[in-house]
């Protein structure tokens, strides 16, 4: 697998007039596996779709190899960026081996005639996923889990070099979750595939990303390793939300422990005495102003 | 390793691609047994050696006028406005994803009669004129209906409740103009709120025709990039597909072929409609079903107007017994999208 710049460059975009992006410039890193975490509504999701030009920013340019993608003939970039949307649309009645053979669009002519090699790359797309057996079955009678991996075989046919995952494990069981991460990394690992996605789930994002990106507000806010970047600070600014973060035993990461308001009296911590204490009642109906009224 | 996996793939799609094969074989040759059937039946049944000869140009004395003048232009109108109505209907229910999307509700017919009864009744313009005046009609109307329903976001839902409404105006108006029109231009007029092959001349087919032969091609190269929108927007512009250009050329040329169809035959009821949806379920998915979606609607047409001619005592035009089919469909489909919560 080659390796390639890409990069955005001061990039404003959104939907009609309202601004999402607010001049993010990054560097994804080849042959590695990036995540973009942050918010609900921060603009993840809009970034990675600039990203993988399915919007066009307002203003600012995505460079591949140091080229406008914008000038790049829609095939010719399909055949080295690919993007798995968050959702995608089974067509009724359709087989496994047919929707993974749609990833061979943009290698095929115009006629669609499918060569030797498109067979083996559908296979070995299927081999990967673990979803040969499955050839020639309805996806509409497929588990959850095994549509994602059928997608994922359908963008792994696609044979790009850089592949984008909106989401690749929405509505999937923890089990479902992990072993399309670990699909993914196997990638990565074997062809060098350069994977960036969104993640909801920032501790598996730590685990499997070898770069993060935190966006606040469609700003970008940090990047780095994900020892680097998930720090409480950073997820107090990003999440609002109050953690402390200990070393994932397993793969040791750092991993994201929330406080909320109702459990923060398990560990002695510097500030948290008094609100610890508060009864669960009390601490809803009557927050921080005059308790003493309130009852 | 990968042999085996590369033979249970190769074996699939072939299976598949010879059903799909033998099923467009099959309709085929049903549709042109039906149009073979379209020139020999009749008040008087000629054998098969007249009407070769009679096709061949040689004049043979009652079976030329019967045969050049009424029954090839009829069978002709049958088989170009029913493949029209099939792929057009087909593509519409693909692009828009729902199966209640197609020119009908879309409202494309309703327009384009509105606009004919208004010709016959009120101009009583010649019927080349009217013809013309329901293709322009139909297009506004498509223009009209979009951007009635376009708001923020493009919605399928609304688009179709849109249509639904500008349809319910339409006919009203047609109701309204068939109660103030003069008796003697109300056959003319009653084509367009059925649809029928009766009376269709010559000469007005060669729009109709030439628009078929013209864009078809187009339309099937661009069957592909239709299989990929079924994908859905983000996925098949990921795959490299021009969305944007697909889309629109696609539209137009379904837009342009019903509402040509519409003006030689007027709203053969239900045949857009229920076209693609048998096609999918007979070819399955092994190919684009443009071409099988354009033959399930030529042999529906050609097979309802047999049927309306022969079958029964009195003679039916072929939107009755089309409509008589794709009632209950509709009503299928309906119950079966409300269990499925698309409402």
């Amino acid at each position: 697998m080659r390796s390639h710049t890409y990069e955005a460059v001061d990039v404003v975009a959104g939907y009609d007039s309202r601004i999402v992006l607010d001049h993010v410039s990054l560097q994804i890193p080849s042959n590695r596996i990036s995540v973009i975490i942050g918010a609900n509504g921060c603009g993840k999701s809009t970034l990675l779709k600039t990203l993988a030009r399915l919007i066009k920013p307002v203003s600012g340019e995505i460079l591949l190899d140091g080229r406008p993608i914008r000038t790049i003939p829609p095939k010719q970039l399909a055949r080295v960026v690919g993007l798995l949307p968050q959702s995608p649309i089974v067509p009724e009645g359709i087989t496994v081996a047919d929707l993974v053979g749609r990833g061979r669009y943009p290698h095929q002519s115009l006629l669609g005639i499918w060569s030797r090699k498109d067979y083996e790359v559908v296979a070995e797309a299927m081999e990967i996923m673990n979803i040969t057996d499955l050839a020639n079955r309805h996806v509409d009678e497929l588990s959850g889990g095994q549509r994602q991996r059928v997608w994922n075989a359908m963008a792994l046919a696609q044979q790009t070099d850089i592949l984008f995952l909106d989401e690749p494990t929405t509505f999937l069981d923890i089990t479902y979750q992990i072993e399309i991460l670990d699909l993914l990394t196997d990638l990565n690992r074997k062809y060098g595939t350069t994977i960036v996605m969104v993640l909801h789930d920032i501790n598996l994002s730590a685990r499997y990303a070898d770069y993060m990106f935190a966006l606040r507000e469609g700003r970008l806010v940090a990047e780095g390793k994900p020892s680097e970047v998930i720090t409480s600070g950073l997820i107090k600014d990003v999440f609002g939300l109050d953690c402390t973060i200990i070393r994932d035993p397993v793969s040791n990461s750092p991993s994201v422990v929330p406080i909320g308001r109702h459990h923060a009296g398990g560990i002695p911590m510097t500030d948290s005495g008094l609100r610890g204490n508060a009864s669960p009642e009390r601490a809803e109906y009557a927050p921080s102003a005059s308790p003493a009224s309130g009852a | 390793m990968n042999t085996t996996a590369v033979e249970i793939i190769r074996k699939g799609r072939a299976r598949r691609r010879r059903r799909w094969m033998a099923v467009t074989l099959v309709l085929a040759v049903l549709a042109l047994a039906l149009c073979a059937a379209m020139l020999l039946l009749g008040n008087t049944i000629y054998p098969v050696r007249v009407v070769a000869a009679v096709l061949m140009g040689e004049e043979i004395k009652g079976a030329s006028f019967a045969i050049n003048t009424v029954r090839l232009p009829r069978m002709l109108a049958g088989l170009f406005a029913g493949f029209a109505f099939g792929v057009s209907g087909y593509v519409f229910q693909t692009i828009l994803r729902n199966p209640l999307a197609n020119p009908n509700v879309i409202g494309i017919t309703a327009g384009s009669s509105a606009a004919a009864v208004f010709c016959i009744i009120v101009l009583q313009t010649s019927k080349a004129v009217t013809s013309a005046a329901s293709v322009v009609a139909g297009l506004l109307t498509v223009l009209v209906i979009y951007g009635l329903a376009r708001g923020k976001t493009f919605s399928v839902g609304r688009l179709v409740l849109v249509g639904i409404g500008i349809q319910a105006m339409c006919n009203s108006i047609i109701t309204y103009l068939m109660m103030i029109g003069k008796e003697h231009n109300l056959p003319a007029a009653v084509r367009w709120l059925t649809g029928s092959l009766n009376g269709v001349k010559m000469e007005e087919l060669s729009v109709l025709m030439a628009a078929c032969l013209i864009l078809m091609p187009f339309v099937c190269l661009l069957g592909r990039q239709l299989q990929l929108l079924e994908l859905g927007e983000q996925a098949a512009s990921a795959l490299g597909v021009r969305t944007d250009f697909a889309r629109v050329f696609l539209m137009a040329s379904s837009v342009v072929l019903a509402a040509i169809a519409t003006a030689v035959t007027g709203p053969i009821a239900a045949v857009a409609f229920l076209a693609g949806p048998i096609a999918v379920r007979l070819a399955g998915t092994g190919a684009s079903n443009i071409i099988p979606a354009g033959l399930v609607g030529a042999v529906l047409v050609l097979a309802a107007d047999l049927a309306g001619q022969f079958a029964f005592q009195v003679k039916f035009p072929a939107g009755i017994i089309t409509a008589i089919l794709g009632a209950p469909y509709l009503l299928y489909l309906l119950v079966k999208m409300n269990r499925k919560g698309a409402f």
